[in-house]
């Protein structure tokens, strides 16, 4: 009985830790991306109160300045330090992408499980609407949507997610039409389960790690949508640092030369996204039970 | 004897094919009549299972073998009929909502698959819990308990319950299903071919706990198997069918030994004997007929069976009592 207790014990938090800890060693990229994704949750945290300078000081004396030991980054044509504001836009941009992502993955996710489960007219109301979202460019649709709604945070994670809701809406429905009629659907009826118990405690936790990974991959796509729309104007507004609005402002001074001003930015936003996408393959395997040994 | 289980003229019919949904919406709308072509999975089945008897259901692929188990367990709703547990009519509740009745319990099922029966994320342990939470409302320590026993009277050692499906091996898993169906101690267990997806040294291990857990529980079996030596060895009774009907049925060594319809009777000689040439052997040559709105005056086995004549064609051969067995064919 004991032995039961235990072995059930060890299946839940150690086991994962055990398992997180091998896939890690087994695939050091995935070590990497999580090494990363550390860092930038870190940058997100604490940034604002460990960076040199003030993000929004100007100092005209100190204008459009190269990469020195005094401003790692250089400074923009205000003088402020872009080491400090590349750090301090982490935050803005991290939180933007989880809030879109853990917004859509509810959306989506939920949508797309009951579509593919219920099937009937759930599955064709949540189709048309997919169908319909991916009839725009979603560029697009995501500008159409902060221009109407108005320039704010808010907005933007929401135009965020509509962009990726057909994505997660499919992949969702995909996968829980396929478990539908799986033996352990019918056994978890035998064993007196209801529709919606079947679809939260047996389907769910099936297409949940597929999400995740989808949660992962989106993640980077949606910092790019965000830091597109503030390039383009329609997102955050300056001064706020933010990578998309920085590297709109640091891409004149590209052929002057003083090109810190787009480059740091830019490479800040593409670790982010190279980071997201590496965490996916690594969350895959270790949310998989069968790859575990 | 008593009776157990009563199936009276249960059939189920699918929709097939016809007009999207659109269509239908309109013309549903428009007040127009619709009839859409019905596959007759099953069709006016009935037999009963005596308490403690073990029956056999054999028919090959497409004749409505799972249809009528999932009826039967109550997984679909039926088209028509009644199914009588000892005094409890079980048809009457649709299938969503008597996943939650009191009855509930007493039909379990062991699948034909074992490992693709058990969800991929539970351990053995929750998928052997789970009927019992939901349908004894058993927690903490009487389950650990409960599941503990049942696992070990499968023979499934108790070290093994902390392991996901695919960490076990396939005799295991299917340990792991007949656990999870005779935890609720139901009185009737369905086992749909409960052996075919294992190798043969384990099949006998397992038909050997399944007579062993029926003895030790007390319950009745509805065996459905493409195996006519494990049905002969195993039933006590049992049911052919084809293509939606029951053809005969009677006792399991009589119907082996000396089958009366033409369907059990190539059915018998298709079992591969060693002393026997392929010459004398009865074969069916052709499809069966198609099972969608099929003529209500034609015998269902016409076209494919060696004797079938012109009265085959006129009407409908209904199964009759022949001793203490039913055959439907009129030359039986």
């Amino acid at each position: 009985m004991t032995d039961i207790a235990i072995a059930r014990r060890e299946g839940g938090m150690t086991a994962l830790v055990r398992h997180a800890r091998y896939v890690i060693s087994e695939n050091p990229v995935t070590g990497f991306a999580f090494a990363l994704f550390l860092l930038i949750v870190l940058a997100a945290a604490f940034g604002p109160h460990l960076v040199p300078y003030d993000p929004l000081a100007s100092d005209t004396a100190e204008a459009l300045k190269a990469p020195s030991a005094h401003h790692w980054f250089g400074t923009d044509k205000y003088g402020r330090d872009l080491f400090s504001r590349v750090v301090v836009a982490t935050r803005l941009d991290f939180f933007i992408a989880v809030a879109s992502v853990v917004l859509v993955f509810l959306m989506g996710g939920l949508a797309g499980v009951a579509a593919g489960f219920f099937g009937g007219w759930t599955d064709r109301i949540v189709g048309r609407i997919a169908d319909t979202i991916m009839a725009f460019p979603l560029f697009v649709l995501a500008m159409g949507i902060v221009a109407a709604m108005g320039n704010t945070v808010q907005n933007i994670v929401l135009a965020t997610a509509i962009v990726n809701f057909p994505l997660y809406a499919r992949i969702a429905r995909a996968e829980a039409n396929v478990r539908r009629e799986a033996g352990f659907v019918e056994a978890a009826r035998l064993s007196g389960n209801s529709d919606w118990r079947i679809l939260t405690f047996q389907i769910l936790p099936n297409v949940f790690p597929i999400l995740v990974v989808q949660m992962s991959l989106t993640m980077g796509y949606a910092i790019l949508n965000a830091a597109g729309l503030s390039f383009i104007g329609l997102g955050v507004r300056p001064p706020t640092p933010e990578w998309g609005i920085m590297v709109a402002e640091g891409a004149s001074y590209m052929i002057s030369g003083e090109w810190w001003n787009a480059f740091f930015p830019g490479g800040a936003l593409m670790i982010a996204v190279f980071c997201f996408n590496l965490l996916g393959d690594g969350l895959r395997d270790m949310v998989d039970p069968r790859k575990r040994t | 004897m008593t009776i157990l289980l009563d199936v009276a003229d249960v059939s189920k019919l699918f929709t097939a094919g016809g007009p999207g949904a659109w269509t239908r919406l309109k013309r549903r709308l428009a007040g127009g009549p619709q009839t859409l072509p019905k596959v007759h999975a099953v069709e006016d089945v009935s037999f009963v299972i005596n308490k403690g008897e073990t029956v056999g259901l054999v028919g090959e692929s497409g004749c409505g073998k799972s249809t009528l188990v999932r009826a039967l367990t109550r997984l679909v709703d039926l088209s028509e009929g009644s199914i009588k547990l000892g005094d409890r009519e079980l048809s009457l509740k649709a299938a969503r909502v008597f996943a939650r009745d009191r009855d509930r319990a007493r039909i379990q099922m062991v699948f034909q698959d074992a490992g693709e029966s058990i969800n991929p994320r539970f351990t053995a342990f929750d998928a052997i819990a789970d009927p019992l939470r939901r349908l004894r409302k058993l927690h903490g320590k009487a389950l650990i308990e409960r599941v503990e026993t049942v696992a070990t009277q499968c023979g499934l050692p108790p070290q093994l319950l902390s392991r996901f499906p695919h960490q076990l091996s396939g005799g295991q898993r299917a340990r792991v299903g007949i656990a999870r169906a005779i935890a609720v101690q139901p009185d009737l267990l369905v086992l749909d071919e409960p052996t075919a997806a294992l190798d043969v040294s384990v099949q006998v291990v397992i038909l050997q706990l399944l007579q062993r857990l029926k003895k030790d529980i007390g319950m009745s079996y509805l065996f459905v198997s493409h195996d006519l030596s494990v049905l002969r060895l195993l039933c006590d009774r049992v049911l052919v069918m084809y293509l939606g009907k029951i053809v005969e049925s009677g006792p399991a060594a009589t119907v082996f030994e000396k089958p009366l319809h033409p369907y059990t009777q190539a059915l018998v000689a298709a079992v591969p004997r060693l002393h026997q040439s392929g010459a004398e052997r009865l074969r069916l040559i052709g499809e069966p007929r198609s099972p969608i709105d099929p003529d209500p005056n034609v015998c269902r086995f016409y076209g494919r069976c060696p004797r079938g004549t012109d009265a085959c064609k006129a009407a409908m051969p209904a199964l009759r009592a022949l001793g203490d067995r039913q055959v439907a064919c009129h030359f039986a």
